[in-house]
């Protein structure tokens, strides 16, 4: 507002900020990048061999593939569970809300290491199997154990946006519906559901472009066969030593994440739950 | 330390009523809009002077205040305080008190450290400063109330703590940003007299913002009178409302029978609507706008009715009207006319004891040539 | 699990002991990581409180296309894959000499906190009255001094928060701490990871537990300073 203001505490206290910024990611990640074009000469190379070097395209695709079922199931979870939330009392409501948000209290570690103790060989998991008279299932290990645990994960990505969404919306559309001779379900169909679109969409890019980076929970509760992007760009890192083909294959995820949340962001809703991952933390990854 | 120095240069003169004269130098301010916020604007502020800016929203008053006070940067021009050029220096550092309409007490704070906040940050010994505390709030009559915070005082007690707290520290002049504003009519006044008795009391230079014409009368010693950017006319509030020189300040301060005369000569007499008005040459403002385009302002106090031409005295300007409609004030009651072919709308403030008017009447208005006042259009 | 008497993860646990708290506690390797870690979350918190802080204030009083772009920039940092940032920053503190060494960690982990501060400090001067400095100002206190006597006060709950979720977030974090781990120097999180996967030492059990009551509680401080304040 006054110049005098702009002079005294403006820009000069954005400096560390950006400086740590630059210093820490920008120039690490634009060395990174440049390293991926050009070593050991310039080429696209680096890029070409992630769809021809047989491997990466497989790990891209388990990548995808468990991303999208931990979104699914997230969904599937979480709709329901917001939808609960709006329906209950507020009291009942910050109940729920601190039981989505109990795996941003708990540490990473600590969470990853109760479910080896929950899923491996021997667990509980596997004894309520047995009295249901499968014998022997064991999801450690797994990359379903891993989807399952990812997914808890990412549940409140889930139910954040959704809430916000279901919460606005008119609950007096549905009676109007079942007024006009609709059947409670046909109402939820075809007035409820395409109302929180925005926040099913929001929910839906958010938990799919965060699943695409996890590497601490694929790489303690799956097995290194069924290795994920994240696993495979640590190994070219610390073990082949590759730069260059890690580069490559991390500016893709990085730039594949930020358009995907960038659109996110533009459908509107994920606000509300990038304050929360704000507010409360992003986990694991 | 230049905390140091500022204590001692107002310290060094307690209760003298000397003040600080405010010098405003071609000052201007433009924020790169259409036209400069304040346009080359000229202004004495007398020690211990009581000073008005009064105008309609936007016409730089506020600005020039902050221009004052140091919250804008000058574009080009110089504020001097008693002879010493301040327009680089800070505002932490202009030792001058304000006051905000938005009262801007820190809430965190009880009204005691509200008080005390100037001092100590001026480094004041603990016992001056709750010696100067008790007395600056007995003066504003908050004695007691230390340890509220200021969500436990109503409006109009919030505004005196602010008013407390920037005084308590002599500054050199006290800049008041329409602090009013936010309070309710009867409270208005009430605070109106308050600030008058502490200007005379402190016997600093005050330099008060409002866009309310009858508060400035009330308060003021001098009027600068703001339009778009500009100084429209400075004066004391009798003279600014009985020699305007201008139609906006004669339209701006109080009511006006206005009669637009275009380009006139400004001799002896005119015509306007077929009437054969007289001119007081002392009635001719200065302005030399007064060339170019004038007009002819009437109070509504001055104007008389009378029923028929003939009733007119001699050597009056009179003019036709209609009664359009009667607003009963209780001492008196205005007259809402319609003049002349023209049909202007227009004004006469007559004696409740004057006899009755319906609407609709045909009479004829007249007035002094030395009550009329000839100013810029 | 973690007071369990067996020497490995079975579950459900057997018999009831101390023991695996006793062996954190007399562990020297569990012990420095421990102490490696409160370090590093210790410095980062300052430091990111600090800048965050800072570019908080700057960001509340700037407007325009220019600030906002600066804002969802310092912002990238929470939605970018750490796995990404980790590779980046390790290959990069190669060259730098930073792998391994407080400094490294601290300056990467300060990077990923920055956010979580912006985000509260400024929810925090939302409710901020500006207009407050211009008050402070005329009564002789200079920015700074208006920072610290106005505004500080009346945003400390943001700060403490941003503060919070930036000792946490350095506290918990594994996966850079994983590339920037040297044989010298772990931080706990990366010595809990070598146990599950290199030794099968059931001893992080206890660590988890402990993890998670630090963590509980270092969250839990907000809350148990606001219900003081109430009462006051």
């Amino acid at each position: 507002m006054s110049s005098n203001k702009m002079r005294l505490s403006g820009w000069p206290l954005l400096l560390p900020a950006l400086a740590l910024l630059a210093g820490i990611l920008l120039v690490p990640l634009g060395r990174t990048l440049l390293d991926s074009v050009s070593e050991p000469t310039w080429t696209l190379k680096n890029y070409e061999n992630i769809f021809t070097d047989g491997v990466t395209l497989t790990v891209l695709g388990r990548t995808v593939m468990i991303a999208a079922a931990v979104t699914a199931a997230a969904l599937l979870i979480g709709y329901p569970y917001a939808y609960l939330m709006t329906r209950v009392s507020p009291r009942a409501r910050g109940i729920l809300l601190v039981i989505v948000l109990i795996p941003f209290w708990t540490s990473v570690m600590a969470r990853n290491f109760a479910w080896i103790i929950i899923l491996q060989n021997g667990g509980p998991v596997q004894k309520v199997f047995a009295l249901l008279g499968a014998d022997h299932v064991v999801l450690y290990g797994t990359s379903a154990g891993v989807t399952i645990a990812m997914t808890q994960v990412m549940l409140p990505f889930m139910v954040l946006p959704l809430f916000s969404t279901l919460g606005s919306i008119d609950r007096r559309l549905l009676l109007a519906a079942r007024g006009l001779g609709s059947s409670p379900t046909a109402a939820f169909w075809k007035v409820f559901f395409p109302l929180s679109r925005g926040g099913v969409v929001a929910g839906v890019i958010l938990v799919f472009t965060l699943s695409l980076g996890f590497y601490v929970t694929p790489a303690l509760l799956g097995s290194p066969q069924q290795s994920l992007v994240a696993q495979l760009l640590a190994q070219r890192t610390t073990q082949l030593l590759d730069f260059a083909a890690a580069g490559a294959l991390g500016m893709v995820v990085l730039i594949v994440t930020l358009v995907l949340v960038a659109w996110a962001n533009r459908m509107g809703g994920t606000m509300s739950a990038i304050g929360v991952v704000a507010t409360s933390r992003t986990k694991d990854r | 330390m230049t905390h140091d120095t500022t204590v001692k240069a107002t310290g060094s003169s307690p209760g003298t009523r000397s003040g600080t004269e405010i010098r405003l130098d071609h000052v201007t301010k433009d924020y790169g809009l259409e036209a400069p916020a304040v346009d080359d604007i000229s202004l004495t502020i007398e020690p211990g002077e009581f000073m008005t800016l009064l105008g309609p929203s936007g016409s730089g008053k506020t600005t020039t205040l902050n221009l004052i006070a140091g919250f804008e940067t000058l574009t080009a021009g110089t504020i001097v305080l008693n002879g010493a050029d301040v327009s680089n220096v800070p505002p932490h550092r202009r030792n001058l008190g304000m006051l905000f309409q938005h009262y801007a007490l820190f809430p965190h704070m009880t009204v005691a450290q509200n008080v005390a906040y100037p001092l100590r940050e001026r480094r004041a010994d603990k016992r001056e400063i709750a010696r100067k505390v008790a007395e600056v709030l007995e003066l504003v009559q908050l004695t007691g109330r230390d340890d509220h915070h200021p969500a436990q005082l109503s409006g109009g007690q919030q505004q005196r703590v602010a008013l407390a707290r920037a005084i308590v520290f002599e500054p050199r002049a006290l800049l008041l940003d329409e602090p009013l504003g936010a309070l309710d009519r009867n409270l208005r006044s009430a605070l109106q007299v308050e600030i008058r008795r502490i200007h005379r009391e402190v016997g600093s230079t005050f330099v008060f913002v409002t866009h309310d014409q009858e508060e400035a009368l009330n308060l003021s010693d001098r009027i600068a009178l703001f339009n778009s950017g500009h100084i429209e006319q400075v004066g004391t509030p009798q003279q600014l409302y009985a020699e305007p020189e201008t139609l906006f300040t004669a339209r701006f301060l109080g009511d006006s029978n206005v009669f637009e005369l275009g380009q006139a000569a400004l001799d002896e007499n005119l015509t306007w609507d077929g009437e054969t008005w007289g001119i007081d040459p002392g009635t001719v403002a200065a302005h030399p706008g007064v060339r170019t385009r004038s007009a002819i302002v009437v109070r509504p106090e001055d104007v008389e009715v009378v029923n028929r031409l003939d009733e007119v005295p001699a050597g009056a300007n009179a003019v036709r009207a209609t009664v359009r409609d009667v607003e009963y004030m209780g001492a008196y009651r205005t007259l809402l006319l319609t003049m002349g072919e023209r049909r202007l709308p227009g004004r006469a403030r007559v004696s409740a004891l004057h006899g009755d008017h319906a609407v609709g009447d045909d009479l004829v208005a007249w007035w002094r040539p030395r009550a009329q006042r000839i100013v810029a259009a | 699990m973690s007071f369990s008497g067996a020497p490995t993860f079975q579950w459900p646990p057997r018999g009831f002991s101390w023991r695996l708290y006793h062996n954190f506690f007399t562990s020297p390797v569990w012990l420095d990581s421990l102490r490696n870690s409160l370090l590093v979350a210790l410095l980062t918190a300052l430091l990111a409180t600090t800048v965050g802080t800072a570019a908080a204030v700057a960001l509340s009083r700037l407007h325009g296309r220019l600030a906002r772009f600066v804002r969802t920039l310092l912002m990238v940092p929470i939605v970018a894959p750490a796995i990404v940032v980790a590779v980046a920053v390790y290959i990069s503190f190669l060259g730098w000499r930073l792998t391994g060494t407080v400094p490294g960690y601290v300056l990467a982990h300060t990077a990923i906190a920055v956010p979580y501060v912006l985000v509260s400090v400024t929810g925090a001067l939302g409710g901020f009255d500006q207009r407050l400095l211009k008050a402070s100002a005329s009564l002789g206190a200079s920015p700074w001094r208006s920072f610290v006597r106005v505004t500080m006060p009346l945003i400390s709950r943001g700060i403490l928060t941003g503060a919070i979720f930036a000792f946490i977030v350095s506290f918990d974090e594994v996966v850079i701490a994983l590339f920037l781990r040297s044989p010298q120097f772990q931080t706990m999180p990366v010595q809990m990871y070598n146990s599950v996967t290199v030794e099968i030492d059931p001893t992080i059990s206890a660590a988890s537990s402990l993890m998670v009551v630090a963590v509980t509680i270092i969250f839990l401080v907000p809350q148990l300073l606001r219900g003081r304040a109430r009462r006051r």
